[in-house]
């Protein structure tokens, strides 16, 4: 097991939109949320391949998904919108009404390689 | 049957050349659509045998589902109204009136996705366009924390980036495409210039670049956490102040990344600067279909455009204090009227949680995460295919929404103005 922080974006895709109306129980869409990305770099950095299992964790809570290797800057991670970004992305608004989705600290752990 | 012309409400493009094709009772076709509008149309246009109302999971009637959503409400001190992105801007005056009546809060999905480009606007002002004149006249176009290829797929082709106008004859060779993001992403193919800017850091960028567009000295120094050169900026800032129309187009990258309200600010006041040398105008990538007219229904009717409470019996803004995650996440709600929305799904966890604690009424077109813990449950019409209405496009231009398949559900117009009529013989 090993740990590691990383910046996570959360953001829309193709799929998540698509599983918008076709059904968030189909798998397209759970497919399509419950994977993370990470950069060539980072994946080589912590000894992961696509498909491999990792959990995330931030201060609010923990999403274990899939990750895939992206075209990413190193140290970024990307992952659509959905159940699993819910449980990382906290709920303060600092008075603006939207939560921090974009941009903060995940800390990886690696579950299988 | 073939209906021409149909407007698709799944995004905030709002396309309205969607040729519709009506078989058997059920959409087959829908030319011209992007993905993801085929997949709105087909997907919504699917026969359900869902009843129309169910109270504790238990098939209802109508008037049984209006008595005891009403009551629910009725009883609740601070309830909340969220959602309405996704219904027409008739469903949403009722909405409106009904908060009123409740004396509660009414948000829409714009406190997730834009509601910082609105307090940025309520600031220094917005200096817009609508998409015709992007098309007609552009040759500067600029999208910063934006992926339109993946969240409006038409946005570029019809209106933006290749499409021909009157002054852009040849289309994509009349204009130089800029994209700024934290990463590349599948719109990078379509841009000739990207900047990655560094996670958080678009205020500063925003700002050096107000600075060059004023003749004023940047150091390379104050760049350095940005992931910008100097000279990236100085050419950027030279082309918005060379170009004949320019257009910024911001997405979520800049309202949900650190700063807010205040990346926004500087990108509108960026653009109000530019207007000094050339033409330049900014528009929100506005999300869902009809987004854009939840913000103009609330506007009109009480001022502001989300975040609204009507507890001392007249409106009241404050984001943070009366937006959803907000209102939740204190446990303040006791009480929660979805409308065409799952906040269930969407939310992040910490607001989420206190929907399973308080009585939840939805209304939606389709069984969600948050129609399975509602008390109450309504199915609706899909405004723009089962009932008629109005949608608001991104560059607030009202569109008529068509009606293209029958439906054995009422309307949200419908049962929120019933619900509008039985709360208030409750509470007169």
């Amino acid at each position: 097991m090993s740990e590691r922080k990383l910046i996570l974006i959360t953001g829309r895709t193709t799929h998540q939109g698509v599983g918008i109306s076709s059904g968030k129980h189909l798998e397209e869409y759970q497919t399509a949320t419950n994977v993370v990305q990470f950069s060539p770099a980072d994946m080589q950095r912590f000894g992961l391949h696509d498909d491999d299992m990792v959990r995330l964790k931030t201060i609010y809570g923990t999403a274990t998904v899939k990750c895939r290797s992206a075209d990413l800057p190193e140290g970024l991670a990307f992952l659509a919108f959905g159940p699993a970004a819910n449980q990382l992305v906290g709920g303060e608004t600092h008075a603006s009404g939207m939560p921090d989705s974009k941009g903060f600290e995940i800390e990886l752990e690696v579950l299988s390689a | 049957m073939l209906y021409e012309h149909v407007v698709c409400a799944f995004c905030g493009c709002v396309c309205d050349d969607i040729d519709v094709t009506v078989e058997d009772g059920r959409i087959t076709q829908a030319k011209n659509a992007c993905v993801l509008g085929k997949a709105w149309f087909l997907d919504h246009g699917k026969p359900t045998d869902l009843p129309a109302v169910r109270i504790d999971g238990q098939a209802a009637s109508l008037e049984e589902g209006i008595d005891a959503a009403a009551s629910l409400l009725a009883r609740s001190h601070y309830p909340i109204i969220y959602g309405l992105s996704s219904t027409s801007c008739e469903a949403q005056r009722q909405a409106v009136a009904l908060a009123e009546v409740l004396g509660g809060c009414i948000d829409c999905c714009t406190s997730v996705c834009h509601g910082p480009s609105g307090m940025a606007v309520q600031g220094v002002g917005e200096p817009t366009c609508t998409l015709g004149e992007v098309k007609n006249r552009a040759n500067l176009v600029i999208y910063w924390g934006s992926n339109p290829a993946e969240s409006h797929p038409r946005h570029m082709t019809r209106y933006a980036v290749t499409s021909r106008g009157m002054f852009t004859p040849n289309g994509r060779k009349d204009r130089t495409v800029v994209l700024v993001d934290v990463r590349p992403s599948p719109s990078s193919r379509a841009a000739d210039i990207q900047l990655t800017v560094r996670p958080g850091k678009d205020f500063e960028l925003l700002w050096a670049l107000r600075a060059l567009v004023q003749g004023q000295k940047v150091e390379e120094s104050s760049l350095a956490d940005t992931g910008v050169t100097l000279e990236q900026l100085v050419d950027l800032a030279g082309r918005m102040k060379s170009c004949r129309f320019g257009v910024l187009f911001v997405g979520q990258g800049l309202t949900q990344s650190r700063g807010k309200h205040m990346n926004l600010t500087a990108a509108f006041l960026l653009v109000r600067d530019l207007n000094r040398t050339t033409k330049f105008a900014l528009m929100p990538m506005r999300g869902h279909g009809n987004v854009t007219g939840v913000d103009n229904v609330l506007a009109w009717q009480t001022g502001y455009p989300f975040g609204v409470n009507f507890s001392r019996g007249c409106p009241r803004f404050n984001p943070g204090e009366f937006t959803m995650v907000d209102v939740l996440r204190r446990g303040e709600a006791d009480a929660v009227l979805s409308v065409a929305s799952d906040p269930v799904a969407s939310l992040p966890n910490s607001a989420r949680r206190r929907l399973a604690d308080v009585p939840v009424v939805a209304i939606d077109t389709h069984d969600s995460e948050t129609t399975r813990i509602a008390r109450v449950v309504f199915m609706a019409a899909t405004a723009g295919i089962g009932v008629e209405g109005t949608a608001y496009r991104m560059d607030n231009v009202p569109l008529h929404l068509s009606k293209v398949l029958p439906t054995p559900y009422p309307s949200d117009e419908e049962i929120l103005s019933r619900l509008l009529a039985r709360v208030k013989e409750m509470k007169p």
